[in-house]
C-alpha cells in the first residue's frame, strides 16, 4: 500500500463502533479530495461472529456495490491495490476503532488539581474513557479506594505524582494501594495489568519494585514535571502504545485488520481530536465539538489561552448519551431539566416511562413530533451536562515565575477555564441527533440552548459523522483531509447572536442590531428568539451593533462585533434570552412560542 | 444495513441452551463429562486471594517510615491476628507507648521503608460456582470452565434487577392484564418464582420479597416501584448486582403493559417447575437481556419461539410495536414497502404496514417493532 499523499487517489477508511463499523471511500477528484461513498455494517466483535474483520469486509462489500469500483479481493490482505492510472482499488486502508467499549483507564495522581487532572487529560487526550481519577487528596479513605479500583476493569492505569525533585512519599503510596488494590485487566487475564508511570522522576526505582511483580510497566516523563507546566504528548503516546499492544490485539479479530493497514488503529475519539485541533490550527477559530452518542458523549474544544497559544482539550461524558444512557441524563438533569425545553407539557411519570423505555430499546426511533421534541431535550440536558464537565477539566495553567513552595499551596490562583462561550468561533455538532434531526433548525437550537451559547457563534453539524476517518487520514494526508473537512464534512447551519446584558435590564427592549454584509437585517430584543433568514450558502460579513454600552455581544461590553461567518440554511437565530437562561413557571409556554418563532411548529 | 427492526427477545418452550460456567481464576473442577447436574450443584471451586490491607504504620506511631522495621512486633509472613498489636514505640522516657493493631486477620505481606506502611493479606476466599442451569455437562476446559447444556423452555425479559436464582414457578391467581397489588401476594412464598400481571405497586413487590420469593416476573413496572424496590434510580442499564434478594424481571416495558401472550403462555406451563432466572441486563452491543430458563415440561408439544434467526420481518409476521404512540400494541405486517417513507417527524425512514389486533391500520418505522 502508498503511504506518500503525493500517491494517494483513493483511500478506504473504516471506524469499527461499538455497534457499527463504517466505511468511507475518499478520492481525489480532479480539483479537490472528496468523500464519495459509504457502506456500513453491524460490528462484530462479540459473539457469535467474535471478528471484526468480518463486519469490515461486510462494510467493504457495500462501498464496492455502491461504487462500482473493485475494492475487494480474495487473498490477504483483502485489498485489490491501485495500479498507476487504474480506476480500479484502492491505495490504502486506514481504520479507527471504538469497539469493545473503547479504551477504558484509571488514573491515579497525588493532588487532585494538579497531577491527577493532567493525569486525566492526557488519558482523555489519547481518546479514552477515565473509569475514575484517584488521588491521595481525595475525600476517600485508603480502603475505599482499594475498594474502587478493584471492581474497576481498566485497560491501562497511568499513575502519576508529585513534581520532579519533590515529595516521593505520596506517588510512592498510590504505587502501595494500586498493588493493594490488584484490578484485573480488561482483557488477557493472564497478562500482567498496563502501567504507565509518569510521575516524580526521582520515584521511578522505588515504583518499578514496588509495582515490578504485578504490572506491566512502562515509565515517561513528568506529566507535571513543575506546578506550572504540563507536559502529556508522552503519556499519550505510551497510552496510544498499549492500545495497540494490549487493547486491540486482544480484541477478536484485531491482529488480522491491524496487518491490513501500514499505519496503526487509532482509538475513535483521539481521532476526531486530530482533526479538530487541525480544523481549529488551519482556521484559527476557537473550536468547540461535541459527538453525542448513544452511550458517551464527547466534547472536543481548542481555545487560545493566555498566552494566545491554542489549546486541545477532550472529554468524554461516559454515561451520558441518548439511548443506552438516556435514564442517566435524566437521572443528573431531573425530569425538570428536560421538561423545561419541551413546548408542550408532559406528566413526569409519563416522560420517565418513555425515557426507561428508550434505554432497554435503543434502536427504536421517535415516530411522533412530541416523542421526537422529547428526546431532542433530553439533547440539550446532555450537551449543558458534558459541557460543565469539560469546563471543569479544560483548565489553562498560568506561566510565569517557578513557583516556590508556598505557590503551590495556591493553587487555585494557578488556573483559569479555558472555555470562554463569549469567544467561541464555530461549534460543531455530530451524532445521530444533532447530524440527523428532521430539521436543521432543531439542531442549531440544541446546541444553542444546550451549550448556553453567548456572543455570535457559527453553528455546523457533521454530515455523516467522518470526523474520525478524517481524523485517521489526517495523519497520512493533512490537506486532503482537511478539505473534506470543510466540503463534505461540515455542514454550517448559520449563526447565533447572543447579546449578554445585566439582569438590571429587565424592560423589554432592543439589545443589538445585525447587519450583514452591510445591511441591517434585524434586531435582538430582550426575551425574545426570533430567526432572520440569509442566503443558504457562501460567506458574509456579520455585524452585531450593542444598543447599550453594558451589553456584549462577542467583543466586551459595548463593543462591535464584526466578522466572517460562513451561512447556512438556519440563518441568523437571535437569542434575547439573558445568560444563563431561567425559564418560568410556564416553560411550556415560552418554549412553544420559541419553537413558533423559529418555525419548528408550523 | 441488512435489518432495519429491533432482533426479537428469545421466547421459546423448547431449545437446546448451553451455558458456559467459568472460574475467574483456574480452580478445580468438580464434575466430569457427562454427569448430569441440579441448577444449585456446586460444579467448580476456587481459591481467590485475600485482599491486602494497608496499615499507615509509620503515620500512626509518628515514626519515619525507616523506623517502621524496627518497631515492628511480628515478622514478615508470619500469621497475624485481628486486634493483635503489629508495632509498638516506647515515648518518652519509655513510659507511653505507641501501639498499632491489625484491622484484619492475616499474613504480614510487607514493610514499605518509603512510606512507612504496612501489609496484611487476608486469607484466601473460597468461590464455589454452582452449574445454574440443571443440565448434562457437554464440556470441562481445563481448570477454568464447564459447559452444561440442557433442552429447556427460555424467556428473555427485556430488563431485570438481581442475580441469579433458582426457585420454583409459582403463577399468581391473576391473568396477565392485572394490575398487581398487595392483595395479589401471598403470604408466604419461600423459594418461589412468582409470574402474573403487570405494574406491581412497591407494596406488592415489598410483599413478595418478604415472604421469600427468590423471583418476580411481571409484564411491566413503573419506574418509581423500581426505584422503591432497588433503592435507587437506574440510570444506565447495565444491571445484575443490585443489592436484593429477590431477582425481578419485566417481559415488556416501563409504564402499565399486560405481559405478552406468547410469554404468558410459555411461564404458565412452568407452574410447580423448578427454574433459574437472572436479571442481569446490559442493553450495548453484546446485549445481555434477563432470563427465566427451565427444563422443558414433558407435555410440552408446542415449540414455539420469538427468535428472529429464521424468517425475519417478512409479510405477516407477527410484531409488536416498541415506541409511542403504538407502544404495546402488537399486529400483523401486511406490507413492507421498499423505499424511505417521511414520517410525522419529518425525518424518512424505512417503515412497514401493520394491522393492529384492534384492526387498525398503522405505519410505523421498522426500527419500531419487534418480531413476537
Amino acid at each position: 500500500m502508498k503511504t506518500k499523499p503525493e500517491d494517494l487517489t483513493a483511500v478506504l477508511v473504516t471506524d469499527c463502533g461499538s455497534t457499527t463499523t463504517k466505511a468511507l471511500l475518499f478520492e481525489r477528484g480532479p480539483d479537490r479530495w472528496r468523500q464519495t461513498f459509504r457502506g456500513e455494517a453491524p460490528t462484530t466483535v462479540e459473539e457469535p461472529v467474535a471478528d471484526v474483520t468480518v463486519g469490515a469486509l461486510n462494510a467493504f462489500s457495500e462501498v464496492q456495490e455502491l461504487s462500482g469500483r473493485r475494492i475487494l479481493t480474495d487473498h490477504e490482505p483483502p485489498f485489490c491495490i491501485r495500479s498507476e492510472g487504474s480506476q480500479e482499488g484502492i491505495d490504502l486502508y486506514l481504520s479507527t476503532s471504538s469497539a469493545g467499549g473503547g479504551l477504558q483507564m484509571l488514573v491515579a495522581g497525588v493532588v487532585g488539581n494538579i497531577t491527577t487532572e493532567s493525569a486525566e487529560r492526557a488519558a482523555l487526550g489519547a481518546g479514552a474513557i477515565v473509569m475514575d481519577a484517584v488521588s491521595a487528596d481525595d475525600a476517600r479513605e485508603d480502603y475505599e479506594r482499594i475498594e474502587r479500583i478493584r471492581h474497576i476493569k481498566p485497560d491501562i492505569v497511568l499513575l502519576t505524582g508529585g513534581v520532579d525533585g519533590g515529595s516521593m512519599q505520596h506517588v510512592v503510596e498510590m504505587a502501595e494501594i494500586l498493588v493493594a488494590a490488584a484490578p484485573r485487566p480488561r482483557f488477557g487475564d493472564t497478562l500482567k495489568l498496563p502501567v504507565i508511570y509518569a510521575g516524580n522522576k526521582d520515584a521511578v526505582s522505588e515504583v518499578q519494585r514496588i509495582l515490578a511483580s504485578f504490572a506491566q510497566l512502562v515509565v515517561v516523563p513528568n506529566v507535571r514535571p513543575t506546578v506550572e507546566r504540563e507536559d502529556l504528548a508522552p503519556a499519550r503516546e505510551a497510552i496510544h502504545e498499549f492500545f495497540l499492544s494490549h487493547v486491540m490485539s486482544h480484541s477478536p479479530g484485531y491482529d488480522k485488520l491491524m496487518s491490513w493497514s501500514p499505519k496503526p488503529i487509532m482509538p475513535t475519539p483521539a481521532a476526531v481530536g486530530d482533526i479538530v485541533a487541525r480544523y481549529s490550527a488551519t482556521s484559527g477559530l476557537n473550536v468547540l465539538c461535541v459527538d453525542i452518542g448513544g452511550a458517551t458523549t464527547d466534547v472536543f474544544s481548542v481555545f487560545k489561552d493566555k498566552g494566545g497559544t491554542p489549546t486541545f482539550n477532550r472529554t468524554v461524558s461516559a454515561n451520558l448519551g441518548m439511548s443506552y444512557s438516556v435514564a442517566n441524563v435524566l437521572l443528573e438533569a431531573g425530569a425538570g431539566g428536560i421538561k423545561r425545553w419541551l413546548p408542550f407539557e408532559i406528566g413526569e411519570s409519563e416522560l420517565r416511562d418513555r425515557l426507561l423505555n428508550k434505554m432497554v430499546r435503543p434502536t427504536s426511533i421517535p415516530q411522533t413530533r412530541e416523542d421526537l421534541f422529547v428526546e431532542q431535550a433530553v439533547c440539550r440536558e446532555a450537551l449543558r451536562l458534558s459541557l460543565e464537565h469539560h469546563r471543569s477539566l479544560a483548565i489553562g495553567l498560568e506561566v510565569g515565575r517557578e513557583k516556590g513552595i508556598a505557590d503551590v499551596f495556591r493553587q487555585s490562583s494557578e488556573r483559569y477555564e479555558l472555555v470562554d462561550r463569549m469567544n467561541l468561533d464555530i461549534v460543531v455538532g455530530s451524532g445521530g441527533v444533532l447530524s440527523h434531526a428532521p430539521a436543521r433548525m432543531q439542531a442549531a437550537l440544541m446546541m444553542l440552548e444546550g451549550f448556553a451559547l453567548e456572543g455570535v457563534t457559527q453553528l455546523a453539524v457533521d454530515s455523516i459523522f467522518m470526523m474520525p476517518h478524517l481524523g485517521v487520514f489526517s495523519s497520512v494526508h493533512p490537506a486532503g483531509a482537511y478539505e473534506i473537512f470543510e466540503n463534505d464534512c461540515l455542514v454550517h447551519l448559520g449563526c447565533s447572536v447572543v447579546p449578554v446584558y445585566p439582569p438590571s435590564l429587565t424592560k423589554s427592549c432592543v439589545l443589538a442590531e445585525v447587519f450583514i454584509d452591510g445591511s441591517k437585517v434585524g434586531e435582538v430584543s430582550s426575551g425574545e428568539v426570533a430567526h432572520i433568514p440569509t442566503q443558504s450558502q457562501g460567506e458574509a460579513t456579520i455585524r452585531v451593533q450593542p444598543s447599550r454600552r453594558s451589553i456584549n455581544v462577542g467583543g466586551g461590553a459595548g463593543n462591535v462585533v464584526e466578522r466572517r461567518i460562513a451561512l447556512g440554511e438556519c440563518g441568523i437565530v437571535c437569542d434575547g434570552r439573558n445568560r444563563p437562561v431561567v425559564l418560568a413557571a410556564d416553560t411550556a409556554g415560552l418554549q412553544n412560542k420559541v419553537y413558533r418563532n423559529l418555525g419548528l411548529l408550523s | 444495513m441488512a435489518q432495519a427492526f429491533t432482533p426479537a427477545l428469545t421466547v421459546t418452550s423448547r431449545q437446546l441452551l448451553r451455558r458456559r460456567r467459568e472460574l475467574p481464576i483456574p480452580g478445580d473442577i468438580l464434575v466430569k463429562l457427562g454427569d448430569v447436574v441440579s441448577a444449585e450443584q456446586t460444579v467448580a471451586r476456587a481459591f481467590l486471594e485475600g485482599e491486602l490491607c494497608l496499615v499507615r504504620v509509620a503515620e500512626s506511631l509518628g515514626i519515619g517510615p525507616a523506623e517502621v522495621e524496627g518497631a515492628l512486633q511480628v515478622g514478615i509472613a508470619a500469621d497475624v491476628k485481628a486486634g493483635e498489636v503489629i508495632a509498638q514505640v516506647r515515648g518518652l522516657w519509655g513510659l507511653f507507648k505507641g501501639t498499632v493493631v491489625s484491622p484484619i486477620s492475616g499474613t504480614m505481606e510487607f514493610v514499605s521503608q518509603s512510606t512507612g506502611h504496612v501489609g496484611i493479606r487476608a486469607a484466601p476466599r473460597k468461590l464455589e460456582l454452582s452449574a445454574y442451569l440443571a443440565g448434562t455437562v457437554v464440556e470441562v476446559v481445563g481448570a477454568r470452565s464447564v459447559v452444561i447444556e440442557a433442552e429447556v423452555a427460555f424467556v428473555q425479559g427485556i430488563f431485570g434487577v438481581g442475580g441469579e436464582q433458582v426457585g420454583t414457578v409459582q403463577l399468581l391467581n391473576l391473568d396477565p392484564t392485572t394490575k398487581i397489588t398487595e392483595v395479589n401476594i401471598p403470604d408466604r412464598a419461600p423459594g418461589a418464582i412468582l409470574i402474573g400481571g403487570h405494574s406491581p405497586s412497591s407494596a406488592a413487590i415489598t410483599k413478595a420479597r418478604d415472604a421469600g420469593a427468590v423471583g418476580f416476573i411481571t409484564g411491566s413496572i413503573d419506574d418509581r416501584a423500581l426505584r422503591d424496590y432497588v433503592g435507587r434510580d437506574i440510570g444506565v442499564a447495565v444491571t445484575g448486582d443490585e443489592d436484593v434478594s429477590m431477582t425481578l424481571i419485566i417481559t415488556e416495558g416501563f409504564g402499565s403493559l399486560p405481559m405478552g401472550q406468547r410469554v404468558w403462555s410459555i411461564l404458565r406451563s412452568l407452574h410447580g417447575a423448578r427454574a433459574s432466572l437472572n436479571g442481569a441486563t446490559q442493553v450495548r452491543a453484546g446485549a445481555l437481556r434477563p432470563e427465566i430458563v427451565s427444563l422443558t415440561p414433558a407435555d410440552s408439544a408446542e415449540h414455539v419461539t420469538g427468535s428472529c434467526g429464521t424468517a425475519g420481518l417478512v409479510e405477516g409476521a407477527k410484531v409488536r410495536l416498541i415506541r409511542v404512540p403504538f407502544f404495546g400494541y402488537t399486529g400483523i405486517v401486511e406490507e413492507l414497502p421498499h423505499d424511505l417513507q417521511q414520517i410525522e417527524t419529518g425525518a424518512w425512514a424505512r417503515v412497514l404496514k401493520a394491522r393492529l389486533d384492534d384492526g387498525r391500520v398503522v405505519v410505523v418505522p421498522r426500527a419500531n417493532v419487534e418480531l413476537v
